[in-house]
């Protein structure tokens, strides 16, 4: 019933000692996550949260057989941090820091090629698959479970779109939050591909945001694919200023092809319902699926 | 961070960059004194004087109500002070400044690169940055300079080139040589081009660039490639790494209201409309902004309060927010994950409460955990806050709002 996290994820914590760490690793735990252990250099060999904390993700991995590492490292020390679970082979890393310099994860972008790991973030939410996993930062109580695949850049709003959602009566399969960053490990078209081979996912709602070229790629896979599930999609920032960095570090109109409007048009060109309201993106969804 | 023309220049020195120098000044009487020593390094009695503002199209840019532009080539003292007392303290409004201009507080006097010699002269455009597709630095480079390369890219397209630079390899020497020969270079030309393009990476990579923009690429009548005018921004997320591009920074040339925002770790951008509003997280801050035009408003700004929605934040919010006289009401639009809406609603009614009389109706949407609860705060509160907990009610009270 989901993509990428479920009830077999064994979720490990990359900075888990740390403020952030500790408290969104407990709320995880709470929420029902199989949490197996942390890493916090120079703290192996003791316990926190009643779980091991080692020195290294390699170290971890062969002792706890993890297989989801979740980062909350401080932004200067993330690329490293996303590095080092590459190196150990982590099927699925997950980058909540936001803030981790371009130059920093061109490099881990070069990295991830040449592995068989699969990352999503940084600057991001993480996933959740509604009464199974919570690998993220996102309270858990807005996502019940249900059949739609949410795609979205954003913390907040994804929060929003699931709220909606459940408010018109549907469910999550899973929601992931692909980050707002320049450069993100997962892609929106990446992502959309996930949920179109999910036998348990039955529509799609993408969110995205001005900047880039990642909603009019996904868009036109989507089309060329067959349009087998129906997508609902909605663009933020359709009055944002050209040239300004609206919060997120990806969030900017640099040209005439990244735009809110731009994006809204080649979606709906490629068959994508776009709903111009954030306030209707729950409706909209019952609708379509009638 | 974008930097000043003259303080990229010395970054770009201290890389072995050859560039077209010059000396800064902020009043007449530095300008007089740099055109002089300047002058008398050359022999020649040509400068350039340059006005230091963050705009691009400083040369056709004029000085407000004067023939003035932004760059002008002077041959004599007279002529260079009277250029300085043009520019210092006035407003130069070029294409990227718009109307409003940018005062000029400083000017570079910069030696003439021009001047004439065995080999003929030659502009050129190169620029690195960011290919957000590839997730590669990339070198944008073309044989026609010293103009707008979004004309050129568009008008001829075959006269553009690039070289994406894999982040294992590096710049590659065979890259280096592309560029070279692209560009129409030979022999000594070829090599210095070659020489400055390779400095200009280390510098780019090593300052953490996001932009680094060599407009006009200039080969001079000695066959010697330098950068004639140049544009370096800094990726705010590396700042952290460089503490002395940080202490450069202009702040004369940032929004004042920003600058107070970032002081309580708001994320403000002010716009020009009539509905301010303060979100938690930015992509919905970007959607609270659409719901308010498609409520028959303009957003006043963006303003992302992140994850502590408090009393206090929501207290400097209102403030920033209502020192903007056209500001006809205010939007707050708190998604309350972790965060209790409650909690939210208390620190708005006593934000509200410390500031006393604002003149204009707040709407407050809080949702999530405890909403409920929080509307029955703010209902009760008796203060000028109308409250929703579903986003397309928010938006009908916007419209309502500004009736």
């Amino acid at each position: 019933m989901s993509i990428l996290v479920n009830k077999n994820s064994r979720v490990l914590v990359q900075g888990f000692t740390g403020a952030e760490g500790s408290s969104h690793a407990t709320q995880m735990i709470d929420y029902g996550t199989n949490v197996v252990g942390g890493v916090t250099p120079n703290k192996g060999g003791t316990q926190h949260l009643n779980l091991p904390v080692f020195n290294t993700v390699k170290e971890a991995k062969i002792a706890t057989d993890a297989n989801v590492s979740i980062i909350f490292v401080p932004p200067i020390l993330a690329a490293d941090a996303i590095l080092e679970a590459t190196d150990s082979n982590m099927p699925l890393i997950i980058c909540i820091t936001e803030g981790i310099p371009v130059r920093d994860m061109v490099t881990v972008k070069a990295a991830l090629k040449n592995s068989n790991s699969i990352l999503i973030g940084p600057n991001c939410p993480g996933i959740i698959t509604p009464d199974e996993a919570k690998v993220g930062i996102m309270p858990g109580f807005i996502f019940k479970k249900g059949k739609i695949g949410l795609i979205s850049k954003s913390g907040t709003l994804t929060y929003e779109a699931a709220d909606q959602i459940a408010k018109a009566g549907l469910g999550i399969s899973t929601a992931i939050g692909i980050g707002g960053d320049p450069i993100i490990g997962t892609s929106t078209k990446q992502a959309i591909e996930l949920f179109m081979n999910d036998p348990d996912t039955e529509a799609i709602v993408m969110i995205g945001e001005i900047g880039g070229s990642m909603e009019a790629e996904a868009a036109r896979w989507i089309k060329a694919n067959g349009n087998k599930k129906p997508v609902i999609g909605f663009i933020a920032g359709q009055t944002a200023p050209p040239g300004r960095r609206m919060g997120h570090a990806g969030a900017i109109v640099g040209g005439a092809e990244d735009t809110a409007e731009a994006k809204m048009e080649i979606m709906t060109q490629c068959g994508i319902h776009v709903v111009k309201s954030p306030a209707e993106i729950g409706k909209t969804v019952k609708k379509i699926l009638g | 961070m974008n930097l000043h023309e003259y303080q990229a220049k010395e970054i770009l020195k201290a890389f072995q960059v050859p560039v077209q120098d010059g000396i800064v000044a902020e009043t007449i009487n530095q300008a007089t004194e740099a055109y002089k020593k300047i002058t008398e390094e050359t022999g020649s009695k040509f400068a350039v004087i340059k006005a230091q503002i963050h705009a691009g199209g400083r040369g056709k840019g004029k000085i407000e109500n004067t023939e003035q532009r932004g760059v002008c080539v002077v041959k004599s003292l007279e002529e260079a002070t009277q250029a300085a007392t043009n520019l210092l303290s006035n407003k130069l409004i070029t294409i990227q400044t718009g109307p409003k201009g940018k005062i000029v507080n400083k000017i570079f006097v910069a030696k003439d690169a021009y001047t004439t010699g065995p080999a003929a002269t030659q502009e050129f455009y190169l620029s690195m940055l960011l290919d957000r597709a590839k997730g590669e630095f990339v070198i944008i480079y073309s044989t026609e300079g010293g103009v707008d390369i979004e004309k050129v890219a568009h008008e001829t397209p075959d006269k553009i080139f690039k070289e994406w630079i894999n982040p294992t390899v590096g710049l590659a020497n065979f890259q280096l040589r592309d560029i070279a020969f692209n560009l129409g270079l030979k022999g000594e030309a070829a090599k210095s081009c070659q020489k400055f393009v390779a400095n200009l990476y280390k510098a780019f990579i090593n300052t953490d660039c996001s932009l680094l923009e060599i407009n006009p690429l200039f080969k001079n009548s000695q066959d010697q490639i330098l950068a004639v005018d140049c544009k370096m921004s800094i990726e705010d997320n590396a700042l952290i790494r460089h503490p002395e591009l940080e202490a450069i920074r202009d702040l004369s040339e940032e929004d004042p209201i920003e600058i107070e925002a970032g002081k309580y770790n708001l994320n403000f951008i002010k716009l020009d409309g009539n509905v301010g509003c303060m979100v938690n997280g930015a992509g919905l801050a970007m959607a609270t902004m659409d719901i308010i035009k498609l409520s028959g408003g303009d957003p006043a700004n963006f303003l992302d309060v992140g994850g502590g929605a408090n009393a206090q934040t929501v207290e400097a919010g209102f403030r920033i927010i209502l020192k903007e006289p056209n500001v006809k009401a205010i939007l707050i639009n708190i998604f309350g994950g972790i965060v209790r809406c409650d909690k939210v609603a208390n620190g708005v009614i006593e934000a509200y409460k410390k500031i006393g009389n604002i003149n204009i109706p707040i709407i407050a949407r809080l949702q999530g955990n405890s909403a409920e609860l929080a509307k029955e705060l703010l209902d009760k509160s008796g203060l000028k806050v109308v409250s929703a907990i579903e986003l397309e009610d928010a938006a009908k009270l916007v419209t309502q709002a500004l009736l």
